[in-house]
């Protein structure tokens, strides 16, 4: 018999084209509560379903009460008494709450689903968990943190004997919190093996006995949540160089271009403000869900926010639709190219001049030379590698379609670019062309946003760092003063967020 | 506040306000023609709309799964075709026997659809389509270019449509026994509500360990069986059956299943939801001509009250989506 109720050796994950897990371990005691933390796309949310059952690893082993198992689906996770509560809610919004509770493991006497008994035994684990809606509630109608607590009570119910908790309190208030942290005491109590996910060192110090670090799809470390401190833990999670692929000039900041203030949409980000000037580059960054693409949605008229106002050059202005942005210079270019970037059938060319065609039109009718002369002369001017103008997007490297979109952007009178996550998907080499495009841009006197959650990116790009965490700005950064550490733990949710020891 | 708690019981409860627009609709045409509210004419109504009803039920199942199935009254043409061809031509004779086959040949077609929809991810109107034209054309095939077997060809065989049994017509009894099957499978099995999960949210479902595959075969195989059931109520009722039955129709069985509050993305929908819808939908057809409305401008007014209720739909739901957001603190 081993001493771990659960134990991973080896595992090895890998998606198309990325290895999310390489050769990570794990182990868990019985009626501990184990942290798993790491940065964004370190491979956590992966590693948890490869545990559950979801995904299948390639390579690896795993040891349930020091017995070898191997799940096939969810199903054997569940049977074997693991139960996880995800990150995203996964609801069915259309039910009740006792159904959502009690789905795949319904009480059944005779074929029927027995109702009253349900909704019963839903009740007594809601009142358990201090809840304060009722099991016939549609689950649609409850807020997250309602349909979060859920999601807890339907883990107790199938009498896991291991819970996996993924991000718990991300979007839990503060009292919400603090129920929580009394229920998994109550879990620990019960002899429940709970790992916890969290980027709240708050959480983690509260809860847990011992931490696992990954980065970068590896497992770092195992060390006891005593006598450690958030410093030791942060250097664990970023711990990497940066190398000099960034190509920042010297630029003479000039005017300011865009300036938001008090901006808020219900339920997505609260009074957000921030200001950029001509020549500068802005970065935004923050962890996944911190609001950064919503608040440039809504100030490029994609979404509308219910307060605050947006200046260019001074003015007010009212931006109702993207058309409107896209009018007074500020371009967007979206985090996803292929969905919202470039259509991805089309010739680069056709796609270059896409939002400029009527600049070419003569009485309503395409002059067909004019546009292909634009197209090439700004195709050339960001270096697209590619045969001709009539190449489909599609056949391009997620660098070369990135170049597309900024040729496509440079096709219209620019004032304000906002570049969402431009890097994502690229290569080393086209990011390094990418981020030289980017200090052209800025040399030529644009305004920059750049909305990234590669730190090491922002670090080497951006004048000034605006850093969010859920939905609000948690701080401004020079970018003398920046360091992976202040910025990461400007992105984690805590309490005394200025000090951290 | 007091506002608020009332939109959310029109929310909560879409078979309140239907029931209620039903019984509205009741009053009203009772007021210009007192004749409707008999009991023999609600009868009447009921039996001409039956495999609009019927096959409803099984549409609910495929729209809560997110689907949409336009091949149903080629299946029904099909299979009803069929026992009219093999009844005329004596090869078989009596009531039970026809009602076997054409449910076995509609179960069939409706495995075959679902085969195509859930094994190779074809979107289920395109699908759906194919498959309409396929039947359609076999209904053809097997009357032999045309042909139609007409009431005396049919022999005993629709007698089961005039006959009455515990002072209900056949037909009548055939709707009830559907549909409170129905109302017990969806609400009292696990499957039933494993067909509102995968609605709700086939991710979710898939990782709850649902076969998300099966169950959109099986609603699609339901969907067959019940148009099956279908062609023999078809047949019956109108004593003839032709390879032209119900051309269009599907979409009436559709216009319920929306007006009913059944939502084309999935999730959403009851099976009260779906009797009152049909029975909305039978009501205003036959109401139209009552209160001086023609034929022609009938498909108008039905296709304005569906896209009212579609409407409606949306903003309810966007208003409850709000509410929620509101919920979430910073």
């Amino acid at each position: 018999m081993s001493e771990y109720v659960l134990e991973l050796k080896g595992i090895t994950k890998i998606f198309p084209g990325v290895k999310a897990l390489n050769n990570v371990q794990f182990q868990l005691l019985p009626g501990e509560v184990h942290a798993l933390m790491g940065e964004n796309g370190a491979g956590k949310s992966t590693f948890i379903k490869v545990i559950t059952g979801v995904h299948k690893a390639e390579e690896g082993e795993m040891f349930l009460n020091g017995q070898k198992v191997d799940f096939k689906g969810p199903k054997d996770a569940q049977e074997a008494g693991i139960a996880a509560v995800y990150q995203h809610p996964t609801s069915y919004p259309h039910l009740t709450v006792a159904e959502n509770i009690f789905m795949g493991h319904e009480i059944v006497k005779n074929h029927m689903i027995q109702w009253s008994t349900m909704n019963a035994e839903a009740n007594k684990l809601l009142e358990n968990l201090d809840a304060d809606f009722d099991a016939k509630a549609e689950m649609g109608t409850l807020s997250v943190a309602q349909q979060q607590m859920v999601e807890i009570a339907k883990a107790m119910s199938t009498n896991a004997r291991i819970i996996i908790l993924d991000e718990p309190t991300a979007s839990l208030t503060r009292s919400e919190s603090e129920k929580l942290y009394r229920l998994v005491d109550h879990l620990k109590e019960d002899g429940v093996s709970i790992i916890f996910i969290s980027h709240r060192f708050e959480d983690m110090y509260r809860l847990a006995s011992r931490v696992t670090v990954f980065r970068d799809s590896q497992y770092i470390g195992t060390y006891p949540v005593d006598g450690i401190t958030n410093e030791d833990l942060i250097k664990a999670m970023v711990g990497r160089e940066i190398t000099t692929m960034y190509p920042k000039p010297e630029v003479e900041i000039g005017r300011e271009m865009l300036r938001v203030e008090h901006l808020s949409r219900v339920g997505y980000f609260k009074d957000v403000s921030f200001s950029v000037r001509a020549g500068e580059i802005l970065g935004m960054t923050g962890l996944v869900g911190a609001g950064r693409t919503e608040v440039v949605e809504a100030v490029c008229g994609i979404t509308r926010a219910e307060e605050g106002k947006v200046y260019l050059e001074g003015e007010e202005i009212h931006i109702r639709k993207p058309a409107d942005a896209m009018e007074k210079g500020i371009i967007l270019l979206p985090e996803d190219r292929q969905k919202e970037g470039l259509i991805m059938s089309w010739g680069l060319g056709r796609n270059v001049t896409l939002p400029t065609m009527g600049k070419y039109a003569k009485h309503g009718l395409n002059d067909n030379k004019k546009e292909r002369e634009v197209s090439r002369d700004l195709l050339e001017s960001v270096d697209t590698k590619a045969v001709d103008i009539f190449q489909p997007a599609s056949s391009l490297s997620g660098g070369n379609q990135q170049k597309v979109v900024v040729a496509k952007a440079l096709g219209q009178e620019m004032k304000v670019v906002i570049m969402d996550e431009p890097t994502k998907g690229v290569d080393v080499g086209a990011k390094a062309e990418i981020y030289a495009i980017m200090g052209e841009l800025a040399k030529q006197g644009y305004a920059i946003i750049l909305i990234s959650s590669e730190m090491p990116e922002i670090l080497g790009m951006a004048d000034r760092i605006v850093i969010m965490c859920n939905g609000r700005k948690t701080g401004e950064l020079m970018r003398d003063e920046a360091t992976q550490e202040i910025i990461l733990d400007l992105s984690m949710e805590k309490t005394g967020r200025k000090g951290a020891e | 506040m007091e506002k608020k708690s009332m939109w959310k019981k029109i929310t909560g409860s879409r078979e309140a306000l239907l029931a209620l627009i039903l019984i509205l609709l009741f009053i009203i045409v009772t007021g210009f023609n007192s004749s409707f509210l008999t009991p023999s004419s609600l009868q009447q109504l009921i039996k001409n709309n039956a495999v609009t009803m019927v096959m409803a039920l099984g549409m609910l199942c495929v729209m809560l799964v997110g689907g949409i199935d336009i091949s149903i009254m080629s299946t029904l043409a099909l299979s009803g075709m069929a026992i009219g061809m093999l009844l005329k031509y004596g090869y078989i004779s009596g009531t039970i026997l026809p009602f076997i086959i054409t449910i076995a040949i509609g179960t069939v077609c409706g495995f075959l659809v679902g085969m195509v929809i859930s094994r190779a991810d074809v979107p289920p109107i395109i699908a759906t389509m194919g498959f309409m034209y396929i039947y359609r054309a076999m209904g053809y095939l097997i009357s032999n270019g045309g042909e139609w077997a007409s009431a005396s060809a049919l022999g005993s065989f629709s007698d089961f449509a005039t006959t009455k049994f515990l002072g209900l017509n056949c037909v009548i009894w055939i709707v009830i026994v559907c549909y409170v099957f129905f109302y017990w499978f969806m609400k009292w099995t696990r499957t039933g509500r494993k067909i509102y999960a995968v609605g709700s949210n086939p991710e979710a479902a898939d990782v709850s360990g649902i076969n998300v595959k099966n169950i959109k075969l099986l609603v699609f195989t339901i969907m067959g069986l019940l148009s099956g059931l279908g062609g023999a109520l078809q047949v019956g009722i109108y004593a003839s059956a032709m390879p032209n039955m119900q051309k269009g129709g599907e979409m009436d069985v559709i216009a319920a299943c929306v007006i009913g509050g059944v939502s084309m993305s999935g999730g959403r929908g009851t099976v009260i939801g779906a009797l009152l819808g049909s029975l909305i939908l039978a009501t205003i057809v036959k109401a139209l001509p009552l209160v001086g409305i023609g034929s022609l401008a009938q498909n108008t007014f039905k296709g304005v009250l569906i896209l009212v209720v579609v409407v409606v739909n949306i903003i309810l739901q966007r208003i409850s989506d709000r509410n929620a957001l509101k919920g979430r603190e910073m």
